[in-house]
């Protein structure tokens, strides 16, 4: 008994949390990579994607929300989302366009790109601040819980409850289906094998006759795509707010290296890796252990390895190590 | 050369157009702040022009440098050090010793299982038994009057000590991200700068015992008078007679020049310094590990470590005007510290002005900043005369009044785009 109660603690705290959040991260490194993989740089302006992608997103939920359209239990986000998709993916794409194409004729130096996408970062980041402005916004509605706490303690008896939020039952979901359909697409499409082909050797892609400009444009749209359904499902679990899209960049950037810049498993790996050791390491295990212990002992203090103010911290301190250990990442990404 | 004293014609003439038409309060101010931002674009022009480095940093080091002046300058409390100065004593030491003792280990003993086995053991068990120690000490600090004071102060020494720490500081940050980071790819460098800076603001956000957090620390010694100490002396209310002006005002423009004074004997210098080391065989040394690393290689230029050491050059001279910031508003507000206004600002100065050209950072340092700073004001004026068509109570309305200071940001990067395509090099190109 005292067993299950722990571990339903700690799948409540920890496993169902961190299920979740990998995720979102790993769609978000998934976007990082793919830019990596083709364009060979790290896109600086991927946070401010997610969070314009999610804006254009929240304004079209609430224009639902004031027609009364909605999805019943589901939020009405999933309605927005694709129309979401669609403008992040213009306003990536008229990026590429103005910005990016000049330096892609010039075969300019990847620092070069990273500066730019440094210029776009600070563009899209005011074009939101403009629309939605720098606070907090909500828009997740529908039902809240896919299992509360309370009925899991009545169902099972145990002392402590396990809670599923249905943004985050939505969110693992959605990530399969979505990461499905894009190794699919990778793996079984004549654009995606021309894009894994122009990853691997841009020379001799280039000798077979593939497209560049159209391999470079499949890829924004799906960076797009991917930073839209991040940043909603991110926003809809937890909140949305400009900054903290911005602040998600060290997170995703460093899935993406542990996976190996460039490999779109190594990104999903990566994901789960941070996100796992971001709240395994943040979360105070008193009570756990309290119930793993002799009856009516508890530790002193909260056993908490570092305090949640520092968990950027823990993203890049395995950020760190890996460039230490295995500078080229778990999955050995492109090499450039 | 013609040009470039046009330009710095042009940049004096825009700040004496404001000492008229605003005040001189006004325009000294931003003049200061343009001092102080023309000292970081050299300090990231030595980074970026001379060796090609990309520092997402910066903010972090700006605020080591803050640190640094509250450290330094503020009086020590000693309620705080008696409670919890042995603790954290204790506690630094106990760190410092698993941290050496892990070292050791790794580099003495033989590669295998058993040696990493042990360093992960020292680093955790160092780690809990510090923060065992350290934990309540640190409590115990910030129960110490935690209104007033709640930390422990700092070592009552002259507040301009704090300009040369600040720069130490930084340059050990800059060592470790530069240890674990240069000779990687150059995104590496980048992503883990952004990383160090996020961590840096974040301690001086939550350690409250050594920055009292985000209840800032103020009132930090100045290296000039106080205006009203001024007010009060007899001769100089008798000099402002003379001269014929308001006292507060002439208080307060002779202690804004002051500042700008000491600014600029510090931007002099750096200036001095970073053109002889840019003249040197170093600096053609740099350059040319720039132009083309593998032809350097091949004459013998070891490219980590000269890159090691042009990237801790470049962030002591970014701690320097960090700690010079602080000392001129004489508050540390770690909530200040924002990536848009002290990474990516500095940027778009260092590649506006010209990269790998000293002149060109100070011109970019001044005119970045003199826009930053004056498109608040014409942008809320700009947007006023645009939406003067509209009614004036209707939502829209007072959404874009309220939202002109994003258009900045968006200004900004429009500006960094458009410099980088029309003009790489900037306004006054490299020689």
């Amino acid at each position: 008994m005292e067993l299950l109660n722990a571990f339903t603690l700690l799948s409540n705290f920890v496993l169902v949390p961190a299920i979740a959040y990998g995720s979102q991260l790993a769609l978000g490194a998934l976007g990082i990579t793919l830019v990596f993989g083709i364009l060979r740089f790290s896109n600086f302006a991927h946070g401010d994607t997610m969070a314009f992608g999610t804006m254009v997103v929240i304004l079209f939920t609430w224009m639902f929300q004031s027609m009364g359209i909605s999805l019943g239990p589901l939020p009405t986000a999933l309605l927005a989302l694709p129309i979401g998709m669609v403008f992040c993916a213009a306003f990536v794409l008229l990026s590429d366009r103005v910005v990016y194409k000049f330096y892609r004729a010039k075969k300019a130096a990847p620092v070069v790109y990273l500066i730019a996408s440094v210029g776009v970062m600070f563009v899209m980041n005011g074009v939101v601040r403009l629309i939605i402005g720098p606070d907090d916004q909500r828009f997740a509605d529908g039902e809240r819980f896919i299992i509360k706490a309370r009925t899991f303690k009545q169902m099972t008896g145990l002392n402590e409850g396990l809670s599923i939020k249905v943004s985050q039952g939505l969110t693992v979901v959605t990530a399969i289906i979505v990461v499905a359909v894009l190794f699919w697409f990778l793996n079984r499409t004549r654009t995606g094998k021309s894009m894994r082909a122009y990853s691997d050797n841009e020379d001799l892609a280039l000798l077979s006759g593939i497209n560049p400009e159209k391999v470079v444009a499949v890829t924004w749209i799906l960076a797009a795509f991917l930073a839209t359904i991040a940043g909603t499902l991110y926003g809809l679990d937890k909140s949305y707010k400009p900054f903290t899209y911005f602040q998600l960049l060290l997170p995703i950037f460093a899935a993406a290296i542990v996976g190996g810049l460039g490999s779109p498993l190594g990104a999903i790996t990566g994901g789960f890796v941070v996100a796992f050791s971001e709240i395994m390491i943040t979360y105070p295990y008193k009570k756990f252990i309290a119930y793993l212990g002799p009856k009516d002992w508890a530790p002193e203090g909260l056993l908490q390895l570092l305090s949640t103010d520092y968990k950027f911290a823990v993203s890049f301190v395995i950020l760190v190590v890996v460039l230490l250990i295995k500078p080229t990442g778990l999955f050995g990404g492109t090499q450039s | 050369m013609n040009r470039n004293i046009v330009y710095f014609a042009i940049m004096a003439a825009l700040l004496i157009f404001v000492g008229f038409y605003q005040s001189w309060n006004v325009s000294l101010t931003i003049l200061n702040l343009c001092l102080i931002s023309a000292i970081m674009s050299l300090g990231v022009n030595i980074q970026w022009g001379y060796a090609g480095l990309f520092n997402v940093g910066i903010m972090g080091f700006a605020a080591l440098g803050g640190l640094a002046a509250v450290l330094i300058s503020v009086p020590p409390v000693p309620e705080a050090w008696a409670v919890g100065g042995m603790g954290l004593l204790t506690a630094a030491i106990m760190g410092g010793a698993s941290v050496l003792g892990a070292i050791l280990v790794y580099f003495k003993m033989p590669k295998g299982r058993l040696r990493n086995i042990l360093v992960l053991v020292i680093c955790l068990g160092g780690y809990f038994l510090t923060r065992k120690v350290f934990g309540p000490a640190g409590f115990a600090i910030e129960k110490v009057e935690p209104a007033k004071t709640g930390y422990l102060g700092g070592l009552g020494l002259p507040i301009l000590l704090a300009w040369p720490v600040g720069g130490l500081l930084a340059g050990g940050a800059a060592w470790i991200v530069g240890k674990i980071t240069l000779g990687l790819r150059s995104d590496y460098l980048a992503i883990a700068t952004l990383g160090i800076s996020e961590i840096i603001v974040a301690i001086l956000k939550h350690e409250d015992w050594m920055t009292r957090g985000v209840k800032n620390v103020n009132g930090i010694p100045r290296p000039v008078p106080y205006e009203v100490d001024l007010q009060n002396s007899d001769w100089f209310s008798g000099w402002a007679m003379s001269v014929g002006g308001d006292v507060t005002t002439l208080s307060s423009v002779v202690v804004k020049l002051s500042y700008a004074g000491l600014f600029l004997i510090v931007l002099v210098a750096v200036m001095y310094l970073s053109e002889k080391a840019l003249k040197s065989p170093w600096g053609r040394m740099m350059r040319a590990i720039r132009d083309n690393e593998v032809s350097a290689a091949a004459m013998g230029k070891n490219i980590t470590a000269r890159h090691l050491q042009v990237f801790i050059l470049g962030s002591v001279v970014v701690g320097i005007a960090g700690a010079m910031l602080t000392t001129l508003d004489g508050q540390l507000t770690p909530s200040a510290y924002q990536p848009l206004r002290f990474t990516f600002l500095i940027w778009v100065m260092v590649i506006v002005g010209g990269s790998g050209n000293n002149w060109g950072s100070i011109l970019g340092g001044f005119l970045i900043w003199f826009f930053w700073i004056e498109a608040e004001t014409l942008g809320r004026s700009l947007m006023e005369i645009l939406t003067s068509g509209l009614d004036p109570t209707s939502g829209l309305r007072t959404h874009l009044l309220n939202s002109a200071d994003h258009m900045r940001l968006a200004t900004m990067g429009i500006i960094l785009l458009v410099v980088m395509r029309f003009s790489p090099r900037g306004l006054i190109p490299e020689k």
